[in-house]
């Protein structure tokens, strides 16, 4: 430490009276040495504090075009994982033609006492009132816990549903992956599935984005006969000629933990604990009307 | 422009390249190369980051205490890169997903602090903010280089429209799949380090147990 012989009076000003103080102003503080431990400690607060308020403008800002990004996003990819998207139109438009309804995971009735518009699944899976923990030996998608509701996507053609849109989530490599998986109306075939918001390795997991590993999912199993969920993404490529090539998708090419976190996160929201109350009723309703 | 000033933007473009000469920034030189767009946005921001890091710094070098300076320039550094990360989120929020945690990893791109480091802390806001620039070029040019590569043999694509057909889809073009995959792009650096260097020879580093003797002050 040299500090102590070397900021002496010479860089204060003669002229004043006062007793010289660190407190006596920014100017003086910037003429002491650079190594003096009170302008070290000055400038790494000065310097915390324009950084910080820099981040948080620029934080506060872009938050309502970040927010209002992240809700296009998210419409735009159930729009795409339907195959209603239309490139150049207006989503919001496009967007009529899916009904979101909000279903209680247990008993798989509709909760028509929630809108669908008010209620925000990620912000109930963390609210102790609103959620449901997972038993970790059940928890195969590693969410820990989840929503008591669930918001699902109808779209509808003459009144008749035609595919059910899914909200699933889970834990992949690196990241939770959030995406839908869409079932035709007979609750068991695939006809998409896709991840909006994930951060997996771009090349490797991220290929999950990857349209034509998308395109390997349509027409896929999700349950055997017994109702249990089979649905699977291998190792390698699916040898079509088994008889269990309907529940399995080719695996992603050095992604392989990305793979089974998909596998597991469709397993477990399909499954008993999640949509399976849901869809169940759903196919009982229909078998029971026609 | 005065011939400083030119040296300071030319230079760092094939003569000091950061990547091809000075071997730093090359982490995300593999990963955001799979496609020409993402390269070029990254390559923007990179170039951002390092102009206004290089022009903060610069400003007040003089009153950086040199027991904190690296902690300083990360400081300045990592805040320019939040602000980026957020700009991008709400005005580029497609190529924002698909860049995913590389735009936060600016941070620790050694060509940014480097810059920092060995140039903005001795020379004047403007030059700094010229060398800025001129390295972040350099980092483009290779990632330009590099991603133009791995899209269009990797995809048959250019910027998203296709160049080569491929079979899948009717065409001609069997894709490389290596090229999307991060070693090629290690591949791709080192044929141009090799052409750079044939073509210009002083680039080659001399032999190995006369290293003792080289002191390069500007590699970190």
């Amino acid at each position: 430490m040299s500090e102590n012989e070397s900021y002496e009076i010479p860089n204060m000003p003669t002229s004043s009276h006062r007793k010289p103080s660190p407190f006596l102003g920014i100017g003086n503080i910037l003429r002491l040495p650079n190594d003096s431990t009170v302008k070290t400690i000055v400038v790494a607060l000065l310097l915390c504090l324009v950084c910080s308020v820099l981040v948080s403008t620029a934080a506060v800002m872009l938050k309502p075009f970040q927010l209002k990004n992240k809700s296009l996003d998210k419409k735009r990819n159930i729009l795409q994982v339907a195959g209603l998207y239309r490139a150049g139109r207006n989503i919001e438009q496009l967007f009529q033609q899916v009904e979101p309804k909000v279903v209680n995971l247990a008993t798989g009735e509709y909760a028509n006492e929630i809108l669908p518009g008010e209620f925000d699944q990620r912000q109930a899976a963390k609210d102790p009132l609103r959620n449901v923990h997972i038993p970790s030996d059940r928890d195969i998608a590693h969410i820990k816990q989840r929503a008591k509701y669930a918001t699902v996507y109808l779209v509808k053609e003459q009144e008749e549903i035609k595919y059910f849109i899914l909200p699933v989530h889970g834990y992949g490599l690196w990241s939770t992956l959030y995406g839908f998986v869409v079932l035709h109306n007979d609750a068991n075939t695939v006809y998409g599935l896709q991840f909006y918001e994930h951060a997996e390795t771009p090349g490797l997991g991220g290929e999950v984005d990857n349209p034509a590993w998308r395109t390997k999912w349509s027409g896929k199993m999700i349950y055997d006969t017994k109702g249990t969920p089979r649905i699977e993404v291998v190792r390698g490529t699916v040898d079509s000629g088994k008889a269990e090539s309907v529940y399995q998708v080719d695996g992603l090419a050095g992604a392989t933990l990305t793979s089974r976190g998909v596998t597991h996160l469709l397993r477990y929201w399909l499954s008993q604990d999640g949509f399976g109350p849901y869809l169940q009723n759903v196919r009982n309703q229909a078998t029971g009307t026609s | 422009m005065s011939q400083e000033a030119q040296k300071v933007v030319k230079d760092p473009l094939l003569d000091n390249n950061p990547i091809a000469l000075q071997v730093l920034g090359v982490c995300s030189a593999l990963a955001v190369t799979t496609s020409l767009a993402t390269a070029l946005i990254m390559c923007v921001a990179l170039t951002t980051v390092t102009a206004c890091s290089n022009a903060s710094i610069s400003l007040i070098r003089k009153h950086i205490p040199g027991s904190i300076r690296i902690i300083v320039q990360m400081t300045i550094i990592a805040s320019l890169v939040i602000v980026v990360d957020q700009l991008l989120k709400a005005f580029a929020f497609e190529t924002s997903k698909q860049l995913s945690v590389f735009v936060g990893l600016i941070i620790t791109n050694c060509i940014v602090l480097g810059r920092a480091e060995a140039y903005a802390m001795k020379h004047g806001v403007g030059l700094s903010v010229l060398d800025g620039i001129g390295n972040g070029l350099g980092y483009s040019v290779i990632l330009i280089f590099v991603g133009t590569f791995r899209e269009l043999l990797g995809a048959g694509k250019l910027l998203g429209y296709t160049v080569f057909p491929l079979i899948s889809e009717g065409g001609w073009f069997t894709p490389v799949g290596i090229m999307l995959l991060p070693p090629s792009a290690f591949f791709l650096i080192g044929l141009f380090i090799w052409g750079l260097r044939a073509w210009k020879t002083e680039q080659i580093e001399k032999a190995e147990y006369r290293i003792h003797q080289v002191h390069r002050t500007e590699v970190l």
